[in-house]
């Protein structure tokens, strides 16, 4: 609630900024405190399970994130900065898994593959097959393909939330949904042809209001 | 018009958003054009335009993958959310699982749309309903929620199964007493055909397992078999392209279902041994060579080295990981060695068998196998195989990249400290990794290097001729070079003489100017740092004792460091000068060798788990380095009181103390002789003497004797505990009493001079009178006064009593004081002393100390007199004025 206070005081761009901040640094301390609870209770619970997607290029700009336990804003990008760092210094032709533990702490593994200008990570707990998660980005990289034809670094800009629909559809929570990119496929197309559907009933009975309201 | 046929006319689009972005130059402009388009969207939001919040929303997401705060819009996503439309609901669930999570408040308003969602018609809205659960789903929704989830596990549609099944992982995971309610369907889920559902299925099975120890029963006792079956027809399937993985059917599925079956053996001999045959068939079955199948064998393997023991399935696994290890793609052997580690504590023999080649994957080429394989190899020594692992990785040391030899040395080091079986092999190879990777290595490794070396007596000569010889040959590693100069400065006479001669050592001749050279040259080294240079400077100074011919040549090197800028080399450059130069004789002494230093003790102070209090011996070694850097002042103070400012108290002040002390001098030295070698005594003497030559001081020294040495030569390098050092010249300057428990024995000797008043005001001062000289027949007491204005001269009347029944005659006294002691004597009182003490004879005379303030006056006396016509005479001395005078 007192999100929306914070928004409707602010009138004008200036006073925008300022109330932003003040409240980004209240935001900040409750996150600082939320992200030990978190530490504690990941280490109590033991979460088995995917924890985060990231794809980025090869100059380490974002394009998906997905972070699949609770991450504040700052050390997701602390995060994928660091892994970037990693990335782009190793050579070709080594192996694909990376030592992450010094990033995502105890218990993490990470998992990447790198295409054209992007880089697809993939970061994971004990419980998953490390092998099995290289396929895993193997049957994402392949869905997007089919869907794009050719994906390339800019349809993920510019389809990104189509991008997680597909990726929706292929981790669910942290655990794998499908592994079958025929089925994927299958199923972003119903909810692509939905979207678009409504849209049209949307734009139609829009424009009929409007053509019987003149 | 209307809005959505008009992108433009409020805003911007999502895609124009987007290129504007990416259009931006510098991180500034980005800001700025976020900043801007945030305004906007506000602005918006405030507006309350329904037909935005789409585009608002996907404008929001994508600002917020680029880092930057969102949550004005989370109100946002639940307006979105409870609209009727699809793409409304799509964009406000991804955006409730992007910019929201479980953690916050606003999620409570979430619930009731989406339990609405859940049993919404249309099932791909149910479908983002369960997907944004899954994903954000906290305690309280999970309990709100459950039921709405277990009815979906039984939905028509095989999409919607799926999403329920892992939406109730989330669900039990977050609360556990919920599990018992879902073992039923999940475990009717089972028997799906359905490939999609069925992995998930198994997920849940799996994970229902692990939070409930009834549902792990439950399944265990109903599903085993089913699993099991539904394994091998997987496994024997024919090919189906659509779950197919570059040509092996389904490896997720595969993975899935023996991660399942590993939780229902673990434990439980029945059940794995119904797995066996499955397992075995897996392990032989599957083709290697591709990504995909070496993940279902690498799965295959963790099962069955977790589930109950099978010795021929166990075989079959450890070979099966063998072959991984031998594969040429990296990734294979990565996991491989990653599955090796975990068996080495099942079957270390089993491991063992790959050494040579997880030796070769410590070579590799890839960071991350390296390290992989360095890790495992560091699990895999034990006593027996220590030496051929470590001659192997000591090798690669040469070649190896610079990245990876901080953590190869590292490993080598403790595993060498581990599992050393001998000193000499310890000392080898601690060489060998100094010489190749020195800057790689800890201090404390180096140090504790010193430590066994100064410990292994037998192989003093072994050691620094070993380092001697690899010295010659580079001098590029600091911390070699150090571990180098300290044995050669402490061991030097070894190296010189062949002495403690290995049979396995090839002779070496080592001129006393070579060793010299070498040092030298070392030190004359610019890349050096400091503290090397200071211990060079140490070394030097122990040849010069070691080596008397060289001794000034030596002075020659260090007398060149006099001027240098650092303040440590400087000070040490001529407190040293000044041993060489003019302490010949203690120099012996102050350089004998380091007291060997407990490993034990050593190694303790390392894990940190003794405080700093230890035995002075400890304390040297130990912080021999650290005490380099420290100022080192107090031997200097003692030694420069000498030198600069005193009558030398070489040879000839001895013979002068020798003079002086006469009688009781012989029985001290002997004592000292006793414990010490003579000439210790005597330096020792020497240094003492200076302030106070006196009885009660002689003998303190002459026991204490070896305590003080011992003190001496450990300050030589380690002047961080100088505290015994200072108070060992204070002694001879002022009563100060002590608490330093090095010096203690001296100190409760030497309470006599503790009751003597401290050093006050010279002028006008009274001093107590003192019982010069007692005999049974005469008693002479001394009375003091200061000359005003006059410090070093001291007015003293001397009172004599007879103490016998005959009265004295011709009474004369006579006294004489060293060299630094002007004696003005006045006539006497008279020269009849009355017997029984019935009266006195009085004569006043004045010292003059030259050395006032540092030395304390010291005088010989002689009284001859006349009892009865018969001469006597009575000679003494006196030590025990007060210190000041």
């Amino acid at each position: 609630m007192s999100l929306q206070r914070g928004c409707s005081r602010s009138l004008s761009p200036r006073t925008t900024a300022v109330s932003a901040s003040v409240f980004e640094d209240f935001k900040a301390c409750i996150s600082e405190e939320a992200s030990c609870q978190t530490i504690s209770e990941i280490n109590l619970k033991k979460q088995k399970m995917i924890r985060a997607v990231l794809v980025m290029n090869t100059q380490g700009r974002p394009r998906i994130t997905k972070f699949y336990e609770f991450w504040p804003v700052e050390k997701q990008h602390e995060a994928i900065r660091n892994v970037f760092s990693v990335l782009c210094s190793r050579a070709e032709h080594v192996s694909n898994f990376v030592d992450a533990e010094s990033i995502f702490g105890p218990d993490s593994r990470l998992v990447y593959k790198h295409f054209a200008t992007l880089y697809f990570v993939l970061i994971f707990d004990s419980s998953e097959n490390e092998l099995a998660m290289l396929d895993l980005i193997q049957v994402f990289v392949e869905t997007l393909d089919k869907c794009f034809r050719n994906v390339c670094e800019l349809d993920i800009v510019f389809n990104y939330s189509k991008i997680h629909a597909i990726l929706d559809e292929i981790i669910f929570g942290g655990q794998v949904l499908e592994t079958s990119s025929t089925e994927v496929m299958k199923a972003v197309e119903e909810i692509t042809k939905l979207e678009a559907a409504s849209n049209a009933i949307n734009l139609v009975s829009k424009s009929v209001s409007n053509w019987r309201s003149r | 018009m209307d809005p959505i046929l008009n992108p433009f006319s409020s805003g911007t689009r999502l895609r124009d958003m987007i290129r504007a972005i990416r259009a931006c130059k510098t991180a500034a402009e980005e800001r700025a054009a976020i900043r801007k388009e945030c305004a906007a969207i506000r602005t918006s939001i405030n507006e309350n335009d329904p037909d935005y919040r789409h585009r608002n929303l996907a404008k929001l997401m994508f600002i917020h993958m680029l880092g930057y705060p969102t949550h004005f819009g989370q109100m946002e996503c639940l307006k979105c959310i409870a609209s009727p439309g699809f793409p409304e609901k799509r964009i406000g669930y991804l955006g409730l699982m992007l910019l929201l999570d479980e953690r916050q408040e606003v999620l409570m308003l979430v619930t009731n749309s989406l339990k609405q969602d859940l049993n919404h018609m249309n099932q791909y809205i149910v479908g983002l309903a369960l997907c944004a659960l899954g994903n954000i789903c906290s305690a309280e929704m999970a309990r709100d929620l459950a039921p709405e989830v277990e009815r979906l596990l039984q939905f028509r549609d095989p999409n919607i199964r799926k999403k329920a099944a892992l939406c109730s992982i989330r669900i039990i995971k977050k609360v556990p007493d919920l599990a018992e309610n879902f073992v039923k369907p999940a475990t009717a889920l089972l028997k799906e055909k359905h490939h999609g559902v069925l992995i998930t299925a198994v997920q849940l099975c799996a994970d229902l397992c692990k939070v409930s120890r009834e549902a792990l029963e439950h399944i265990r006792k109903k599903c085993t078999e089913g699993l099991v079956r539904t394994l091998k027809d997987l496994a024997n399937s024919s090919y189906s392209p659509e779950y197919d993985v570059s040509g092996i059917t389904d490896p997720f599925l595969h993975i899935r279902l023996l991660k399942l079956l590993r939780l229902l053996g673990e434990g439980d001999a029945d059940a794995s041994d119904s797995m066996n045959d499955i397992l075995a068939q897996v392990g032989t079955k599957t083709e290697s060579n591709k990504v995909a199948a070496n993940a279902i064998l690498y799965e295959c393997v963790q099962t069955i080295m977790s589930i109950e023991g099978n010795g021929g399935l166990r075989v079959l696994a450890i070979g099966i990981l063998g072959k991984f290890l031998s594969n040429r793609d990296n990734n294979i052997r990565y996991v491989a060695l990653n599955m090796l580690m975990k068996a080495v504590t099942a079957d270390p023999q089993a491991v063992l068998r790959y050494r040579a080649t997880i030796l070769e994957c410590v070579k590799d080429a890839d960071a991350s196998i390296r390290k992989r394989a360095l890790e495992l190899v560091y699990v895999l020594v034990n006593e027996s195989n220590v030496k051929p692992l470590t001659t192997e990785l000591v090798s690669y040391l040469e070649t190896c990249d610079q990245d990876f030899k901080g953590d190869l040395t590292a490993k080598i080091c403790s595993i060498v400290s581990k599992f050393s079986p001998e000193k000499i092999w310890y000392i080898d190879q601690m060489i060998k990794v100094l010489l190749e990777a020195g800057s790689f290595v800890k201090d404390e490794v180096w140090r504790a290097l010193i430590v066994v070396i100064s410990n292994a007596s037998e192989l003093h000569g072994y050691a620094v001729r070993a380092l001697y010889k690899a010295f010659q040959k580079s001098n590029e590693q600091e911390a070699f070079t150090r571990v180098a100069i300290w044995c050669i400065g402490e061991y030097g006479d070894l190296l010189i003489n062949n002495v403690g001669m290995l049979d396995l050592e090839d002779r070496i001749t080592v001129t006393e100017s070579d060793a010299v050279d070498l040092i030298e040259i070392t030190i004359q080294c610019h890349a050096l740092d400091f503290t090397t240079k200071a211990m060079a400077l140490v070394a030097l100074l122990k040849l010069s004792s070691r080596f008397p011919s060289c001794s000034e040549r030596i002075r020659e090197i260090i007398v060149k460091y006099k001027g240098n800028f650092v303040l440590e080399l400087q000070q040490r450059s001529i407190e040293f000068n000044s041993i060489i130069a003019r302490h010949q004789n203690i120099r012996s002494m102050l350089v004998e060798r380091m007291p060997v230093l407990d490993e034990a003790t050593f190694i303790g102070r390392q894990a940190g788990s003794l405080p700093d209090a230890g035995s002075i011996s400890a304390g040297s070694s130990v912080s021999l380095p650290n005490g380099v850097a420290k100022p080192a002042d107090s031997l200097v103070d003692l030694l420069d009181l000498n030198s600069n400012d005193a009558p030398t108290p070489s040879s000839s002040g001895g013979d002068f103390l020798q003079d002086l002390l006469g009688v009781d001098l012989s029985p001290a030295a002997q004592s000292g002789a006793n414990q010490t070698s003579k000439s210790g005594t005597d330096a020792l003497l020497d240094l003492l003497s200076v302030g106070s030559v006196s009885g009660p001081v002689e003998s303190p020294s002459a026991q204490s004797n070896s305590s003080a040495m011992d003190i001496l030569s450990a300050s030589k390098s380690e002047k961080a505990s100088v505290s015994p050092l200072d108070d060992l010249s204070s002694l001879s300057l002022s009563s100060r009493t002590t608490s330093i428990t090095g010096a203690a024995p001296m100190m409760d000797l030497l309470d006599g001079f503790a009751s003597t008043p401290p050093k006050s005001e010279n002028n006008g001062t009274v001093y107590p009178s003192i019982t010069a000289f007692e005999s049974s027949s005469l008693q002479l007491t001394f009375n003091f006064s200061k000359q005003p204005g006059n410090s070093q001269t001291t007015n003293i009347q001397a009172t004599f009593i007879n103490l016998s029944s005959d009265e004295y005659t011709d009474f004369i006294f006579q006294a004489a004081v060293p060299k630094f002691l002007q004696l003005q004597l006045d006539p006497a009182s008279g020269s009849t002393l009355p017997a029984n003490g019935n009266g006195s004879i009085t004569q006043n005379f004045r010292v003059t100390n030259s050395q006032n303030g540092k030395k304390s006056l010291v005088m010989r006396i002689r009284i001859t007199y006349k009892i009865n016509g018969k001469e006597k005479l009575e000679e003494g001395q006196i030590s025990n004025f007060p210190r000041d005078l």
